[in-house]
């Protein structure tokens, strides 16, 4: 079934979009990440302009990541405080990335950056998970109890104004928190994602939050995010579909549920090991579009006014 | 209504002491693009005219053309650089037709002339213009080759050297499939009737390629109330989102 796109101006099979939003949802709600990094270059990979392709990826990433949040916050698995002030971060942070992300553009390479950008990102986080997952897993087989790392004290701690975090069980000071929120909202800018991807790692390993409310946590943060970016591509570029981003939706809430019920039921260790799996996949593939002779070496692009 | 200009168009421009003329039609002369649309045949026919004997000066040959709306475009290149795949040259070519198909009754270098293929621009290479190369690009032919190529395969450029069929010296007819990743536009048909490689006759008509419906609707909203338009998206977003939660919730129970 062939849908012609009003904005996008191609036509595509209606039951692929809708696959690829119920994937993409699934892992949001899965792993609390919004699926950006994935569903843009998919995106990508049926025809559809990048322009629109980055700004209604965004789009349906609020439609999943609001799906998901609602589950997570019945089953109280959301510090919102903790949330807010990530996001009071994030915003910050990527009116920084924006500029940076203009300025790369006048210079002609932002495509080049974001994907050394994706490849550095998604490589080191996603070796620095797999390592501590399957660490855990081994120890847990072995039977030795784990160490418990989140109470150590370092000078994180002894920073000002400190704030309690019920919900995630800390009691820490806002400033690490202000700053993990602002250098994932500058990357998110320039890598057109949600950076949930990015954003889960911090909070487990830099905060140390516990892994069951960070999913929840780092959705809520995305919302508002990946809301706010859909707003400002309607508005300068109008590059928003949301006939795409209807199917996308679709599919993408529906996938979102079924993530977080799958989410409930999996052990946290084996999800993270398979979303460490995942972002170095992501990682693998990128890496090898640079490295490889592409079949085509041009590419048209629309003159920007 | 429609015929009678036509006709009345032709008429005028015979009096320019042409022995054949085109008269010519088309199957639709409106393609509206539908959430369903997956592309559209057009079937392009029509006669040569004659007060006289059919000449007997060279054979008559047909080129039919449909060019879709034009617009400037950046053609980039990548090369090895530091064992990566980068963008490293780039040409701007002014005006490139989002949409060119030509059909001919035989190949075109043997029914039409290079003097005649320049001034009218008939063949695909010369319905690109490509003037503002920068100066460190020696080979800006190869960025245009490389917008035909690609063009090409997406079904955007076609040319049929044996797509135009002749009947008898007077009937002829062509089809073209236009995909269905089409711009919105006016596109023109063009006819052109040839003998000893040069044109004795032509004649034009439009298309018009238009979005309709919730196509039309989404696209003017988009254009002209962003804001209206980003809050909707925004909207359905949440509806949705919301709405699948409950629809679970309640499965669940």
């Amino acid at each position: 079934m062939q849908i012609y796109l009003p904005i996008a101006e191609v036509s595509v099979n209606a039951i692929l979009l809708f696959g690829i939003g119920g994937l993409v949802g699934v892992l949001s709600g899965l792993f609390g990440v919004g699926g950006g990094f994935l569903i843009t270059p998919l995106l990508f990979f049926i025809g559809v302009p990048p322009t629109v392709a980055v700004a209604t990826g965004a789009n349906q990433v609020v439609a999943s990541s609001i799906s998901g949040v609602l589950a997570h916050l019945k089953r109280r698995t959301v510090d919102v405080r903790m949330g807010i002030v990530l996001l009071i971060g994030g915003l910050a942070g990527s009116g920084v990335g924006i500029w940076v992300f203009n300025f790369l553009s006048r210079m002609g390479q932002i495509d080049l950056a974001v994907q050394l950008a994706y490849v550095v990102f998604l490589g080191l986080i996603g070796v620095l998970m797999l390592q501590e997952s399957l660490r855990t897993l081994r120890r847990m087989r072995t039977g030795t109890a784990p160490r418990v790392k989140r109470h150590h004290h370092t000078w994180i701690h002894n920073l000002p104004l400190k704030m309690k975090f019920r919900a995630s069980g800390l009691f820490i000071s806002v400033i690490p928190p202000l700053v993990v929120g602002a250098s994932v909202g500058i990357l998110a800018a320039i890598m057109g994602v949600g950076g949930g991807f990015i954003m889960v790692p911090a909070m487990i390993y830099l905060l140390g939050m516990p892994t069951k409310v960070v999913i929840g946590t780092s959705l809520f943060q995305i919302i508002f995010v990946t809301g706010f970016t859909t707003f400002m591509h309607a508005l300068t570029n109008q590059s928003v579909d949301l006939m795409l981003a209807l199917l996308l939706i679709l599919g993408g809430v529906v996938g979102a549920q079924i993530g977080t019920r799958l989410g409930a039921r999996l052990n946290a260790e084996q999800l993270r090991v398979l979303l460490a799996i995942l972002v170095l996949a992501v990682c693998a593939k990128i890496a090898l579009d640079l490295l490889l002779e592409p079949s085509e070496l041009y590419s048209l692009a629309k003159v920007r006014r | 209504m429609r015929w009678l200009a036509l006709a009345f168009a032709i008429g005028c421009a015979a009096q320019a002491a042409a022995q054949e003329e085109v008269v010519s039609g088309m199957s639709q002369d409106r393609i509206s693009i539908t959430a369903n649309f997956e592309g559209s045949d057009i079937l392009v026919y029509g006669a040569v005219k004659r007060e006289t004997r059919i000449p007997e000066t060279g054979i008559l040959q047909v080129i039919i053309t449909v060019e879709g709306p034009s617009g400037p475009i950046v053609v980039r290149r990548k090369s090895r650089e530091m064992g990566i795949w980068v963008n490293t040259a780039s040409v701007e070519v002014d005006n490139a037709p989002s949409f060119y198909a030509v059909a001919a009754t035989a190949p075109l270098e043997y029914i039409l002339s290079q003097t005649e293929d320049l001034r009218r621009k008939i063949s695909v290479p010369q319905k690109i213009r490509s003037v503002g190369a920068p100066q460190d690009v020696l080979d800006a032919r190869a960025f245009t080759d490389a917008l035909i190529r690609i063009r090409q395969s997406q079904g955007l450029y076609a040319s049929a050297e044996s797509g135009t069929h002749l009947k008898e010296q007077t009937l002829f007819s062509a089809t073209f499939d236009l995909p269905a990743n089409l711009v919105e536009g006016n596109y023109t048909t063009r006819i052109y009737l040839l003998r000893n490689r040069e044109v004795i006759a032509s004649n034009q008509s439009a298309i018009y390629v238009r979005k309709v419906g919730i196509e039309r609707w989404l696209y003017t909203l988009a254009q002209t109330h962003p804001a209206i338009y980003g809050v909707l998206a925004l909207f359905i977003a949440a509806v949705a989102g919301w709405a699948a939660s409950e629809a679970f919730r309640m499965m669940r129970r």
